[in-house]
This record gives structure tokens, sequence and C-alpha cells, in this order.
């Protein structure tokens, strides 16, 4: 992508931003959240941050979902998305999956690739 | 508003714990950056103007998938929601500072000062609300930037071939396990990670868009069901 195509992204979303952490904080007393909108906001994260892990762990390419022992990196994530549950731990987690990732590579390098 | 009085030292001594965890968060962002083909100044300019890690990271790999910039700037906004709800649960706590101070306050609004700031609000009425804030909010963005500034230049000396990219998959799934706590978000996570596996092939990343909605409405309808 284009250098000053990224600015662009950047420069929307962080103004974007800064409007919705200023929202209630400027107008507060003015205006109410809709009960709904409230109720809605907590399901944003699971829904957001789960649309954005599984097609990067099952998808190899762009066209084609992989479920086997050569897609790596969904094998490491299975790894990774166990410790995460058990540890809650950002950087443990980054660092064994980004290991096991590594691993399964070399190991399917020495057997299966000669 | 004087700075560095008792409060605002108290709100900076009681983050300290909170910022170990933000290092790696940070450092990962800055590397992921320029692992995208980030310039130095780009991937700094993203970090002080956005300055919301979540955001950052979705940003980057949306750009290595060579999404829409509609869809990348919606899929931030959307993540940044959240703030929305942080902002309406401060307010009250900040409504007798100025105009300037809270723009300031905004700008520095994150789910650990959030966190931290809110849960001592409930009771404690004697301290400055502003003042404890600042003093978690400026700890919290000076580590944020320091750390991701180290992410920049160790990212410049890694080679594209050690798959570092697969560190935001990994990241966004702590973000993910910590984000479900009932079966309502769990509903959530679920129907959202199964949209957008379905809707990857389409153009610009559009499934990301569709799933968030369909994820998030799965999640209130699961919970109103529930509930009945």
């Amino acid at each position: 992508m284009h250098s000053a195509t990224i600015w662009i992204v950047i420069i929307l979303t962080g103004l974007g931003t800064f409007l919705l952490r200023l929202s209630f904080i400027n107008l507060y007393g003015k205006i109410k959240m809709h009960t709904l909108l409230k109720k809605s906001l907590r399901f944003i994260p699971p829904a957001v941050f789960a649309a954005l892990v599984l097609p990067a762990l099952l998808y190899n390419s762009d066209s084609v979902i992989n479920i086997s022992l050569h897609n790596y990196r969904l094998l490491a994530g299975i790894i990774a998305a166990f410790l995460a549950w058990k540890l809650k731990n950002v950087l443990l987690t980054t660092f064994v999956g980004l290991g096991a990732l590594w691993v399964f590579q070399w190991i399917m390098q020495l057997f299966f690739i000669k | 508003m004087q700075l560095l009085n008792n409060d605002f030292k108290e709100g900076a001594k009681e983050v300290v714990p909170i910022l170990v965890g933000i290092i790696p968060f940070g450092m990962i962002s800055g590397i992921a950056a320029i692992n995208a083909g980030f310039s130095k100044m780009t991937a700094l300019f993203m970090s002080v103007f956005l300055f919301a890690g979540s955001a950052q990271l979705a940003i980057v790999q949306l750009i290595n998938n060579n999404s829409a910039v509609l869809i990348i700037v919606s899929t931030a906004l959307i993540i940044n929601m959240r703030f929305v709800m942080y902002s309406a649960s401060l307010a009250p706590h900040f409504q007798h500072t100025s105009q300037k101070l809270k723009m300031l306050l905004a700008y520095l609004l994150t789910d650990q000062a959030y966190a931290l700031s809110v849960s001592r609000f409930v009771n404690d009425n004697k301290i400055n609300h502003a003042q404890y804030y600042m003093g978690n909010a400026v700890l919290l963005w000076l580590t944020w930037q320091l750390s991701t500034i180290m992410g920049i230049y160790l990212g410049a000396g890694i080679p594209k071939e050690w798959g570092l990219d697969f560190a935001i998959p990994l990241t966004f799934l702590v973000l993910l396990v910590n984000a479900i706590d009932d079966s309502s978000t769990a509903t959530a996570a679920f129907v959202g990670g199964i949209i957008a596996v379905i809707g990857h092939p389409l153009p610009y990343n559009l499934g990301l868009i569709i799933a968030a909605i369909v994820g998030v409405t799965s999640g209130l309808l699961f919970e109103l069901w529930k509930n009945r």
C-alpha cells in the first residue's frame, strides 16, 4: 500500500478515535446512550477479535481454507490459544506461539521437503 | 491544573505494575508496523496519533491483506467503539474540568487508565479524579510510545522470513480470550469468527465488517434470550 494511503488511514482513524473518546466526557448530561447500544458495546471486542484471529489462522493463501497438519499457523495458534486461556499473558503467548510456528516449519523441512 | 500533586503521583504509582504488560504489546505493534513496510516515521506517527494498540495492530494486519481504506478505518473504529463506553462511565468524574483538559483526558483514554481509575473512583471521593487519572494515563502514554519506538528499531533489524507478522493474530488471541467472560460474549466470538472465515474471500476484506456486525448482534440476541 502506498505510504500516502497509510497516512490517510491513520489520520481518519485517529480523528474518529478521538471523537469516540471525547464523546461523553464532553457531552455529559446533554445526551443519553440508548440502552440497546449500551448493551451491545461489550460484544464488540469478542466479535471483532475472533473475526481478526480465525481467518489469519485458517487461511494460508487468500482463498483456500487449510485445515491440515501442513497449516503450521493453525497448529501454533491452537497451542497459543490454550496458553492464552491458561495464562492470559501477551508476551508468553506470543513467544510460545512464534516458537511453535518455527519448530513446526523446521520439522517439516527436515522430514518432508528433501 | 497544577500537575504533579499528590493525587497525580498516586495515580502514577499505582499504574506501574500494569506498565510491564504494556511493553511487549507496544514492541509488537512497532515491529509489526515496520514488517508491514511502514517507514519509521509513519509507524511513530501512528503510535502517537492513534495511541490505541488493538486498532494499530488491526490496521497493520489489514494493510498486510491489502484491504480497502474504508474497511480498515471502519474496523479500527469498531474496535475503538469501546471508548464510548469508557467515556460515558468516566464523564461524571471529569465534568468540572476545563474544555482543554477534557480534550487531553480524552486523548489519553485507554483500557488500562479506564479500568484503574474507575475502580478507584467508585470508593474514593477525596482524591482529585482528573489528577489521579492523569497520573495513570501519562505513564501509560510514555511507556506505550517508548516501547513502540523500541519495536520500530528492533523491527528494522528482523528479517521477514521469521514470520513475525504472526505475532499480530497471537496478540489478538490473548485479547480474545480476555474478552470472553460468559456465554453471551462466547456466542459473539463464535459467530463473529465463523462469519469472518466464511466471508474472508469477499473483496476489500468486507467479510470482517459483516462478521463484526453479525457477531455483536448474535451476542446481544443470545443475552436477551437468556434473560427473557
